[in-house]
């Protein structure tokens, strides 16, 4: 390869300077749109460190001056009508608790739809991957109805529960346990282990990357999910971070300072997810391409 | 593997080899990839917590609503009389005073869709395509690309709903620089709600798309470009009969998904636009919502679900078949009208 490239004509020299600078402008085009891109989120955080006044200055100005942090001592205050803490905590506790059964559920059934043989398999798994294509519109008026009968309208447990029957989740970890090595399954089975054990022992373990990747995707679309939180949770004190969003600008409609404060407060986690584990999310997306 | 398996059963028994072979080679080796190796409960135990969870959220709700549209259930009321399909009868009868708010969503669902999924489906595959090569930093700016798409649709229209403030907003002071009218008001008035709309979509989701993209431009084998580069094809012969045919089982999945994501247009109208100027931006699933559990027609809201659902599913099934049915050539077309 080494020799080849040395003996090239300067023909063909001339190409790889050309794909040299090609790839010099592609970095600079990507740069300039990747910079353009990212600025609303840096003015979100910009503007949620000024002051009222300066929140709403003309001309819009890219420092804040003073920095301020006022916005958030406000939205953040005890006591409020939009008590913007506690949502946070109820996202948290939401998020983490329905991401936590999305991956024990999900694991579960997915390894016998991978690895064994039983009457009805094919039956359920194509009936759960039907699931992923039916509108989800279809299930909110009647979810609506059948969690009003459980008591639990008005209740984070409408956020947790519900939701936590990932379609989507099978299918993924489905995905992974097929493309593991059976070898180890087999040993186990040799050493008389049964199911349960293998799945527990052998098998959980070497999906980790699997089952964290499902883990953020499941806790990026609950924290994010709006539709459901804004019908279902009426009070205040019980709604999650996207509902309460909406309270907020209904309260507070040019108050554009507490509002990105608010968009701030609500993005400082998920953004934090993605910047450390952005390989895992992308990645998660990539190989299975289903919105979370 | 199955001579292994002959091999070992040989020995045992010159009788036996045959069956075994024939039929389950594996029997034989103790340890089965997948035969009925464990108790006939067994599966049903790993399957029975996701069973309860997606019968009794998923299943159950599907049925649920069928019976629901049936009858005229007001949530608020004692009595929910069966009415047969007359929830169905009303969407359909110009008439009726479901008629008007319900098409004139599925409309605002309609341009919505036609209007973003072009863009969602060509603005993400050009910035993939961008990014197929190895360069440096590429793994940083794939990451910015896919960040909006993580902060989740209220954070990015209460965001954009501030940058498209007529009077402060970021957008048409900008504009105003550039010697473009700088009193747009994009949340208020249509057409410039769509634009807004459909604009600050493409922004969010972009992404997610591009980074599917790119994984299955991966997936492309190198020998392929090398073997069209051989053959003189330039960049655009390449892209047209290596890319796009390598890309055909990704296309149709991210025109599904996209199509899906688009046509259930929800949170962005909501806070954005209100669903104004009027109605004007509110979409079915708005629609839906608000009349079932805002004002608690939930029959009625159940029909228009089920109506909206038989379009997405027609629409999908359509998808599903130009994907099958066409040649490479005319589905670029496709993709690119």
């Amino acid at each position: 390869m080494n020799a080849l490239t040395t003996t090239m004509s300067a023909d063909s020299r001339g190409r790889r300077a050309r794909r040299r600078s090609g790839t010099i402008t592609r970095v600079v085009v990507l740069g300039a749109i990747a910079i353009a891109f990212i600025s609303p989120i840096i003015f979100m955080i910009v503007t949620s460190l000024k002051t009222r006044a300066d929140a709403t200055a003309i001309p819009p100005s890219w420092i804040p001056n003073p920095i301020s942090l006022q916005a958030f001592a406000s939205i953040l205050a005890p006591g409020t009508s939009t008590p913007v803490l506690q949502w946070f905590a109820n996202s948290m506790v939401a998020a983490a608790l329905n991401a936590t059964l999305v991956v024990i559920t999900a694991s579960l059934a997915a390894y016998p739809l991978a690895r064994m043989q039983f009457r009805g398999k094919n039956f359920v798994f194509v009936i759960i991957v039907a699931t992923l294509l039916v509108p989800p519109v279809i299930l909110v008026i009647p979810n609506y109805l059948i969690v009003s009968e459980l008591g639990w309208l008005n209740s984070l447990v409408a956020i947790i529960i519900p939701t936590a029957a990932s379609a989507f989740g099978v299918f993924f970890m489905r995905q992974f346990f097929v493309g593991l090595p059976i070898e180890l399954e087999e040993a186990a089975r040799l050493d008389g282990a049964n199911r349960f054990v293998i799945f527990m022992q052998v098998v959980l373990p070497l999906a980790k990357p699997a089952l964290a990747t499902l883990a953020l995707l499941a806790f990026l679309g609950n924290w994010n999910d709006f539709l459901w939180p804004v019908y279902v949770l009426f009070s205040p004190e019980v709604q999650t971070l996207p509902a309460g969003l909406s309270t907020l600008q209904s309260a507070n409609a040019v108050r554009y300072d507490l509002l990105m404060a608010g968009a701030v407060v609500a993005s400082v986690p998920v953004l934090a997810l993605f910047i450390f584990l952005q390989r895992f999310i992308i990645e998660g997306v990539s190989r299975s391409g289903v919105k979370g | 593997m199955s001579t292994k398996v002959g091999e070992r059963a040989l020995p045992t028994g010159r009788a036996r080899r045959p069956s075994a072979s024939d039929q389950k080679p594996q029997k034989n080796r103790g340890v089965p990839a997948g035969t009925r190796q464990q108790g006939l409960a067994t599966p049903w135990l790993f399957l029975a917590p996701y069973l309860l969870l997606f019968g009794s959220f998923v299943i159950l709700p599907a049925v649920l609503g069928v019976w629901i549209s049936l009858h005229s259930w007001d949530y608020t009321l004692p009595n929910k009389p069966f009415i047969g399909l007359d929830n169905y009868v009303a969407l359909f009868s110009p008439g009726s005073t479901v008629f008007g708010p319900f098409w004139g969503s599925m409309r605002a669902t309609g341009i919505f869709t036609v209007l973003s999924v072009p863009l969602l489906l060509i603005v993400p595959l050009a910035v993939a395509l961008l990014m197929s090569k190895k360069f440096p930093g590429r793994d940083f700016l794939r990451a910015i690309y896919f960040a909006p798409y993580v902060l989740g649709v209220a954070v990015i229209s209460v965001l954009w709903r501030y940058l498209l403030d007529n009077n402060i907003g970021l957008v048409n002071h900008y504009l105003g620089l550039l010697g473009l009218p700088d009193d747009t008001a994009w949340t208020t008035t249509t057409p410039a709600a769509w634009v807004a709309l459909v604009g600050v979509t493409v922004w969010w989701t972009l992404g997610f798309n591009a980074v599917i993209y790119l994984a299955g431009l991966q997936d492309i084998p190198i020998e392929l470009y090398e073997a069209a580069r051989v053959d003189g094809a330039g960049p655009w012969m390449q892209f047209l009969h290596v890319t796009i045919p390598g890309l055909k089982p990704i296309l149709s999945f991210i025109t599904i998904i996209t199509l899906l994501a688009s046509a259930n247009m929800f949170g962005q109208s909501y806070l954005m636009t209100q669903g104004g100027p009027g109605r004007e931006t509110r979409t079915a699933i708005y629609q839906i919502a608000d009349a079932g559990l805002r004002n608690f027609q939930m029959g009625s809201a159940a029909a228009m679900s089920y109506v909206l659902t038989v379009f997405l599913m027609a629409i999908s099934a359509l998808v599903f078949y130009i994907f099958r049915e066409k040649q490479p050539k005319k589905l670029k077309k496709e993709v690119r009208s």
